[in-house]
C-alpha cells in the first residue's frame, strides 16, 4: 500500500490539528460542493463510487442518501461511532487521529442529503473521543468552516456529538435513534425506516465513521479513482481490524479483496510458531465461523466472496483464532457477551441468550453434555429468524457455525 | 373512506378495511392469534413475539406487473422464509395467512417456552391464576414440560410496590410493556417505565409518589401475567370464587359501566362481599377504562361503614329503632296539619329514587328540591349532546371547549376521552381561571381571571380572534362546562352563555354538538331532567320547613354555617349511608341501600340513562330510598311503586324524554370493538364483556333558540384582596371516598393553594396557616404552586374547608409550630 486513505495519520500524523489538515488540503473539497449547489451531484458521485456501509451490512450508501424524500423537512444526518462489536476498533483510531477528514465527510454528507445539523453518536465509553470532536467541532466554528452562510452560500451546517451509555444494541440504527431521542436504547419496529422517519421522526441518514471518512476523498477524487481499489462489486479500500491468536494485531488498511492469507500472515505477522489457523471470525462476534482452511484463507476479503464461504465481512473485524483454542470457550464469550447485551425488548432474544448462557454455565472440563448440547442447539434454532432485531439473530451465528464445524471441541 | 381488503386467514376469507392489522382482522373474524404485548386500544410494537404467523402475499412477475397464477388459475402465493408479527403487519389485498400452521403453532410454542424459563409458575398463589393470558396461553399452546434447569432461574423482587395502589412483581414480568404504554400512550400520564436491559428488564416508577396516575389500575387490567397487581385486590380472592355484576360507578357523572366482582368469604361471617371493580366495556362512555377513584374508592359501601339500623332520637340521643318505627315517626309527622315539607335529595340517588321523592313531596304538598353548588340543568337538556353526538367520533373539524372544568380532577373519563379527540385532531379550547391538565392538550388556552369568565365566553361570541374563528368555522361544537371556581349564581350565567354560545353558531342540537355540564354527582343530570332545581337561598329554603328530609346529602357537613338553619328546622330526616354531620342532627335516621345492593338508572352528564343491578345483599331490613318512599307514601295514602322498572315506567309516563326508555330498551346491545371477555383476556385484559346494554341518550327537548343569559358576579379587585377560589379534586375527602384508606395519601384535606408572590405579599410561607373565610379561622397547611394565578387562593372541595363560591378570605402564619393538620 502506498498512500493511507484513511488511516492517514499514520503518515501525517499532524493531520490531527485543524492546521495540519487543512495544510494537507483539508475542507477543500467541503468547500468547493457547497459553492457547486448540487446535492444531487455528490449523492450521484458517491452511488457512482459504489462506496458500501462499512458498518457491517454493506449498503451501498449513496443510494442510502437517495432515499430521503424532500417534501418532509428538515434531514439529519448520524454519524455511527458507537462502534461496539466486539473485535471492532478502526471507527476509534480514525475519530481520535484523523477527526477531521471524518468530520468532513459528515458535512458533505449533510451537504449532500441537505441537512443543517449531523451528528455524531458515539458509545458512552467513547467519552474522551467526544470530548477531543466536540474541540474539533468549537475548531471548525470558529473559523467559519461550520455555521450560517457557509462560504457565502445560504447553506448552513452545525454538528453536535451524543454520547450513547454504553450499549451495544445502540449500533443498531434504530436503537441509536431511540437513545439519542433520550429514550430507552431498544430497536424501533421497520418500516418506517430511518430515512423517512428517523431522529425526531425526520428523515434520517446514518453512516457508520468508516464509511464518513472515504467520502471526501471520492468526492475530491471521483468515483472513477476510487474503483481502482478493491472488486468490482466491493470497490474501494476497508480498514481491518485484527485480532485474536495473531502477531501483530491491529488495523489494516487494504483494498476489499484482499484475501485472509495476506491479511493474517503478509501483515499480521502470522501465527505463534507452532500453531496454525483454525478458525476465523470475519465481523466480530457476530459472524459466523468461518474454518481456516487453506481454501478458505486464500478467499478475498470482499462482501461477496466471504459470503460464499457462507459467512459475512460485516464490519471486517477478523478475530483468528488458533488451533490451541476450545471453540465451544469462543462461543461462551461469545453468548455471555450477547446475553449482557441483549436489550430485552423482544422475547426470544432476552429469555434465548439468558438460557444458552445458562447452558453454557454447565459445561464440565470444557466439555457439554449430549442432553445440553442437544438443548443449546435447539435453543439456537428457536431463536432464528424470530427476533426483532438483527442482534438476536446475530446472538446465535457464533454458537451454530462453531458446533457445526467443530463439534469435537463441544462434545464430551 | 378506508378501503376493503380482501385476504384469506386459516382457509377463511375475510374481508377487512386497509390499515388494519392482521391480528385485528382475525379477532373480528373470530379468530384468535394469541398476543401479550399486543393491545388493541395501543400501537404495535411487535416485541413479545407470539403472533408470529406465516404470511403468503400474491407473487406478481416483476417484468409484466401482474400477478402469477398456479396451474389450476389460482394465483400464486409466495410465503417468505421468516416467520412474521401478526400484530405489526397490516393486511393487504390476496394476502394468505397461516395461524395454525406446523411453522406458525411451533414458533407459538416456543415463544411460551422462552417466556416460561424466566417465569416464576406461581400460579398457585398468583392473584391472575384463573385469569392470566399467559396461563391460559400456556395451557392451549405451550409445552407441558419445561426444558429450563429450575436452579438456573433468575430470581428477582416479587413485592415492588410501584406506589401505594399498584404493586409489583419482578419474576412475572414478562417485559410485554403494555403497562408502560398504557401510561405514555392513553392516560397520558408517563410515570413508569423500563429500567436495565435484557433479562434485568424491570418495570419502576419515576414519580413521587410513585405511580402518579389517576389510571393506574387499568394497568392491571391489562398486565397480561401477575406482575401488576392492585394493593386492594391482591390475595383477596381467586378469580374463579369470584361471580361478576353489572353496576355503574357512582362517584362522577360520567356514569363509568363497571363490574363489582363479589364473593361469599368466611371472613366477611359468610356474607357475599364486594372483592373488586373492573371496568365493564362501553364504548361509548368509558371503553375499557376506569379511573382509579372509581376502582378503589367503593368502600364507602362497605357494611362496617354504614350506619347499621334506624335511629331515631330519643333524649337527644340516636338510638336504634325497627325500621316500621322509623318510618311511622316520619309519616307522623308528615300527616300533621299545615306541615311545611321540604324535601333536599342529592346527585348520588338514582333516577327512581329521585322520582318517589318528588312523588311523594309533591302530594305531600312540600317541594322538593336537588342540593349542589352548580345550576343550568335545565339548559342541558335543550342543548345537550344530541342522539347522535358521541365523544368517541370527536375527531378533526370538531371544536371542543371545556370551560370552567378540571375534567382530570372532576370526570377523569371525559379527560381521558376529550384528550384523545384532541389527539385525534378535534380542536380543543380550554377556558379556564388557572392551568389545568388539558391546557397540555389544547389549540387554545384562555386563563381568565376569576369573576371574568362570562365576559370571556361572550367575547368568543362578538370577538373575531383565533379562537372566535375556530368556533364560527366548527362543523360541531361540545362544550363542557364546570363548576372549577364557581359558585352558583355564577355557574348559571357560565351555563346560560355557554349555552348561548352554542345557539349562536347554530350548532345547538347538530350532530358533534352540545352542551355537558360537568356535575359533581353521578345523576345530577337526572334530577334536572325530572324537574329538580338548586333551592335559591339554601338557609332560607332550611328555614322555611318545619319538616325537612334530606337524602342522599350532607348540607352541614359541607357548610357548618347552615347549623343555625338546620337548628331551626322542627322536623328532620335524614336518608343516609353513614355517619354524616347532617345524620347527627337528624330526628329520624333510615339507613339506605349502597348503590352495590339494589337496581336503579342513572343519567349521566351527556345524558346517557344506564341501568345498574344489585352486586350484592344489603343487611337485613335496610332498603333503598326509592323503596323507603314508596313505604312512607303507603302511610300517606300515596300510592308510589316500589320496583326500578315500574318506576321507571311511572318517569316515563311523567316526563316525556323518559318515554320511549324502558330497561328492556336500555339493556340493548351496539357492537362493541375490541373484542372482550373471558376468551378473549388475552387481547384486551381482565376487563368484562357487557352484559347489561349500553343504554341510551336521552332526545332533547323542545330545541332552544334564545337563550337569556345570566349575569355573573364581578368581583371588586384590589391589590390587598385575597379571593378564595373553590376548586375540584377527584382525591378529596368527600363521604364517598373517605372510607377507601388505601387512597388516603392521595386524598387532600386542610390544604389550601397559592402563587408564591401572593404568599410573599401576604408575608406567608409554605407550610402551617390560619385561613380565615367568612366567620370561619382554620388552620390549613399552605402549599406554593406556580401555577396558581396571583392574588387568588384555591380551596378544594369536600376537602375540610367549607366553600361555597368565590370569597373574600385572610391568610396568616400559624402562630404555633409543628400544628398537626389532619387533626385540625
Amino acid at each position: 500500500m502506498s498512500d493511507y486513505l484513511l488511516l492517514r495519520h499514520r503518515q501525517h500524523p499532524e493531520i490531527d490539528t485543524l492546521e495540519g489538515y487543512l495544510k494537507l488540503g483539508g475542507f477543500k473539497t467541503f468547500k468547493k460542493i457547497v459553492d457547486g449547489k448540487d446535492p444531487a451531484g455528490v449523492i450521484e458521485e458517491v452511488k457512482k463510487s459504489g462506496l458500501r456501509g462499512r458498518g457491517g451490512a454493506g449498503f451501498p450508501t449513496g443510494v442510502k442518501w437517495s432515499f430521503l424524500p424532500n417534501d418532509i423537512t428538515p434531514h439529519y444526518v448520524v454519524a455511527n461511532a458507537d462502534e461496539s462489536e466486539p473485535g471492532t476498533f478502526k471507527d476509534r483510531e480514525i475519530m481520535e487521529k484523523n477527526p477531521f477528514q471524518f468530520l468532513e465527510g459528515l458535512m458533505i454528507a449533510c451537504f449532500a442529503v441537505k441537512a443543517s445539523l449531523g451528528y455524531v453518536y458515539l458509545r458512552g465509553e467513547f467519552w474522551q473521543v467526544a470530548g477531543n470532536l466536540e474541540e474539533c467541532i468549537n475548531k471548525l466554528r470558529k473559523q467559519g468552516i461550520l455555521g450560517k452562510d457557509l462560504f457565502g452560500s445560504s447553506f448552513a451546517l452545525d454538528l453536535h456529538t451524543h454520547l450513547g451509555a454504553g450499549a451495544y444494541i445502540c449500533g443498531e440504527e434504530s436503537a441509536l435513534l431511540e437513545s439519542m431521542e433520550g429514550r430507552l436504547g431498544q430497536p424501533r419496529l421497520r418500516p418506517p425506516y430511518p430515512a423517512v422517519f428517523g431522529l425526531f421522526g425526520k428523515p434520517t441518514v446514518i453512516n457508520n465513521v468508516e464509511t464518513l471518512t472515504n467520502v471526501p476523498l471520492i468526492v475530491e477524487k471521483g468515483a472513477e479513482w476510487y474503483r481502482k481499489y478493491g472488486t468490482e462489486k466491493s470497490p474501494g479500500i476497508k480498514i481491518f481490524s485484527l485480532s485474536g491468536n495473531v502477531n501483530k494485531p491491529g488495523n489494516y488498511e487494504l483494498p476489499l479483496g484482499t484475501t485472509f492469507q495476506e491479511l493474517i500472515f503478509t501483515h499480521g505477522g502470522g501465527l505463534k510458531p507452532g500453531r496454525k489457523a483454525k478458525a476465523i471470525l470475519p465481523g466480530g462476534a457476530s459472524s459466523i465461523v468461518i474454518k481456516a482452511t487453506p481454501k478458505a484463507l486464500d478467499t478475498p476479503m470482499d462482501y461477496e466472496s466471504v459470503a460464499g464461504l457462507g459467512s459475512a465481512l460485516g464490519s471486517a473485524s477478523v478475530i483468528v483464532v488458533d488451533d490451541s483454542v476450545s471453540m465451544l470457550w469462543v462461543t461462551k464469550k461469545i453468548i455471555h457477551f450477547f446475553q449482557h447485551e441483549s436489550c430485552g425488548k423482544c422475547t426470544p432474544c432476552r429469555e434465548g441468550t439468558y438460557w444458552m448462557d445458562q447452558i453454557l454455565h454447565h459445561t464440565k472440563n470444557n466439555k457439554l453434555s449430549i442432553q445440553d448440547l442437544e438443548l443449546i442447539r435447539s435453543v439456537a434454532e428457536q431463536i432464528r429468524n424470530k427476533c426483532l432485531c438483527p442482534l438476536g439473530e446475530f446472538s446465535i451465528m457464533a454458537l451454530v457455525s462453531s458446533m457445526e464445524q467443530f463439534p469435537e471441541d463441544f462434545r464430551s | 373512506m378506508p378501503k376493503q381488503i380482501s385476504l384469506i386467514i386459516d382457509n377463511q376469507p375475510i374481508k377487512s378495511l386497509e390499515n388494519t392489522m392482521i391480528v385485528d382482522a382475525a379477532k373480528r373474524a373470530g379468530i384468535d392469534i394469541p398476543v401479550f404485548c399486543y393491545h388493541p386500544k395501543m400501537k404495535s410494537v411487535g416485541m413479545c413475539r407470539l403472533c408470529l404467523v406465516e404470511i403468503g402475499r400474491p407473487v406478481i412477475d416483476r417484468a409484466t406487473g401482474m400477478p402469477v397464477c398456479e396451474q389450476d388459475g389460482s394465483p400464486k402465493i409466495g410465503f417468505g422464509t421468516k416467520l412474521e408479527t401478526a400484530c405489526t403487519t397490516p393486511v393487504s389485498e390476496g394476502m394468505v395467512v397461516r395461524t395454525t400452521s406446523e411453522k406458525a403453532s411451533a414458533a407459538r410454542k416456543e415463544i411460551l417456552e422462552f417466556l416460561l424459563t424466566s417465569h416464576p409458575l406461581d400460579c398457585p398463589i398468583c392473584d391472575k391464576g384463573g385469569e392470566c393470558p399467559l396461563q391460559n396461553l400456556t395451557m392451549r399452546y405451550g409445552p407441558a414440560k419445561s426444558r429450563f434447569r429450575l436452579d438456573d432461574k433468575k430470581h428477582l423482587a416479587k413485592n415492588v410496590p410501584l406506589g401505594e395502589l399498584i404493586y409489583l412483581d419482578r419474576e412475572r414480568c414478562i417485559q410485554c410493556g403494555r403497562c408502560v404504554r398504557f401510561q405514555s400512550e392513553v392516560a397520558g400520564d408517563p410515570v413508569i417505565g423500563f429500567d436495565q436491559r435484557g433479562r434485568s428488564t424491570q418495570i419502576i416508577t419515576c414519580s413521587e409518589p410513585g405511580f402518579d396516575s389517576i389510571f393506574s389500575g387499568n394497568t392491571t387490567d391489562i398486565c397480561p401475567v401477575g406482575a401488576l397487581t392492585s394493593a386492594d385486590f391482591r390475595f383477596g380472592a381467586r378469580p374463579w370464587e369470584l361471580k361478576s355484576r353489572e353496576s355503574l360507578c357512582t362517584h362522577c357523572p360520567v356514569g363509568c359501566n363497571i363490574s363489582i366482582d363479589i364473593r361469599r368469604e368466611a371472613k366477611s361471617d359468610g356474607e357475599v362481599v364486594v372483592k373488586r371493580i373492573l371496568p365493564r366495556q362501553n364504548e361509548a362512555v368509558n371503553g375499557i377504562w376506569i379511573c382509579d377513584k372509581g376502582r378503589f374508592g367503593h368502600h364507602f359501601a362497605d357494611p362496617h361503614n354504614r350506619i347499621p339500623r334506624p335511629l331515631v332520637r330519643k333524649s337527644n340521643k340516636l338510638t336504634p329503632v325497627s325500621l316500621e318505627t322509623a318510618l311511622d315517626m316520619i309519616a307522623k309527622r308528615l300527616r300533621r296539619k299545615g306541615t311545611r315539607l321540604v324535601t333536599l335529595v342529592g346527585g348520588r340517588l338514582s333516577n327512581e329514587d329521585l322520582f318517589n321523592l318528588k312523588q311523594l313531596t309533591q302530594k305531600a304538598h312540600g317541594r322538593a328540591y336537588l342540593y349542589g353548588n352548580m345550576v343550568g340543568g335545565e339548559l342541558t337538556c335543550q342543548v345537550g349532546l344530541g342522539l347522535d353526538t358521541s365523544l368517541e367520533d370527536l375527531k378533526a373539524g370538531n371544536v371542543i371547549l371545556v370551560i370552567a372544568s378540571d375534567l382530570h380532577e372532576e370526570a377523569p373519563l371525559y379527560w381521558l376521552r376529550v384528550k384523545q379527540a384532541a389527539e385525534r385532531g378535534a380542536t380543543l379550547i380550554v377556558l379556564n381561571g388557572r392551568e389545568t391538565r388539558l391546557d397540555n392538550f389544547a389549540t387554545h388556552v384562555i386563563h381568565y381571571r376569576y369573576g371574568e369568565e362570562i365576559h370571556a365566553i361572550t367575547s368568543i361570541l362578538k370577538g373575531n380572534d383565533p379562537v372566535a374563528r375556530t368556533i364560527k368555522k366548527a362543523q360541531g361544537l361540545v362544550i363542557f362546562a364546570g363548576g372549577d371556581g364557581l359558585g352558583p349564581q355564577t355557574s348559571g350565567a357560565v351555563m346560560s352563555s355557554a349555552a348561548q354560545l352554542l345557539v349562536s353558531t347554530g350548532l345547538a342540537g347538530k350532530p358533534g354538538s352540545g352542551l355537558v355540564a360537568v356535575w359533581k354527582s353521578a345523576n345530577t343530570q337526572g334530577a334536572w331532567e325530572m324537574g329538580y332545581q338548586i333551592p335559591g337561598n339554601l338557609d332560607k329554603t332550611i328555614r322555611n320547613a318545619d319538616a325537612l328530609i334530606i337524602a342522599g346529602a350532607d348540607p352541614l357537613g359541607d357548610f357548618p354555617d347552615l347549623m343555625d338553619a338546620f337548628q331551626s328546622v322542627k322536623f328532620l330526616a335524614v336518608l343516609e349511608l353513614s355517619m354524616t354531620p347532617t345524620v347527627d342532627l337528624a330526628d329520624v335516621v333510615i339507613p339506605v341501600a349502597a348503590f352495590t345492593e339494589r337496581s336503579g338508572s342513572f343519567t349521566s352528564a351527556e345524558r346517557r340513562v344506564q341501568v345498574f343491578k344489585p352486586a350484592v345483599n344489603p343487611r337485613l331490613g335496610v332498603l333503598p330510598d326509592h323503596v323507603l318512599a314508596a313505604k312512607l307514601g303507603k302511610r300517606l295514602g300515596i300510592q308510589l311503586f316500589e320496583n326500578t322498572p315500574e318506576i321507571f315506567t311511572e318517569i316515563g309516563k311523567a316526563h316525556t324524554v323518559f318515554k320511549d326508555m324502558t330497561y328492556g330498551s336500555l339493556s340493548r346491545f351496539t357492537d362493541q370493538w375490541p373484542v372482550v371477555g373471558d376468551r378473549s383476556k388475552y387481547f384486551s385484559g381482565t376487563v368484562t364483556a357487557n352484559g347489561l346494554g349500553v343504554g341510551a341518550r336521552l332526545p332533547l327537548t323542545s330545541s332552544a333558540k334564545k337563550i337569556f343569559i345570566k349575569s355573573g358576579t364581578p368581583l371588586k379587585y384590589s391589590s390587598r384582596k385575597l379571593w378564595a377560589v373553590p376548586i375540584s379534586r377527584l382525591y378529596d375527602c368527600g363521604n364517598t371516598i373517605r372510607y377507601s384508606q388505601l387512597l388516603e395519601k392521595r386524598m387532600i384535606q386542610y390544604e389550601v393553594r397559592l402563587h408564591p408572590n401572593t404568599a410573599a405579599a401576604l408575608g406567608i410561607q409554605a407550610g402551617a396557616v390560619v385561613l380565615s373565610l367568612g366567620k370561619h379561622n382554620q388552620p390549613v397547611a399552605c402549599i406554593l404552586e406556580e401555577t396558581v394565578p396571583e392574588g387568588f387562593v384555591l380551596i378544594p372541595r369536600s376537602a375540610g374547608i367549607p366553600i361555597y363560591k368565590i370569597s373574600e378570605a385572610k391568610l396568616i402564619m400559624a402562630s404555633g409550630e409543628n400544628q398537626n393538620m389532619k387533626d385540625g
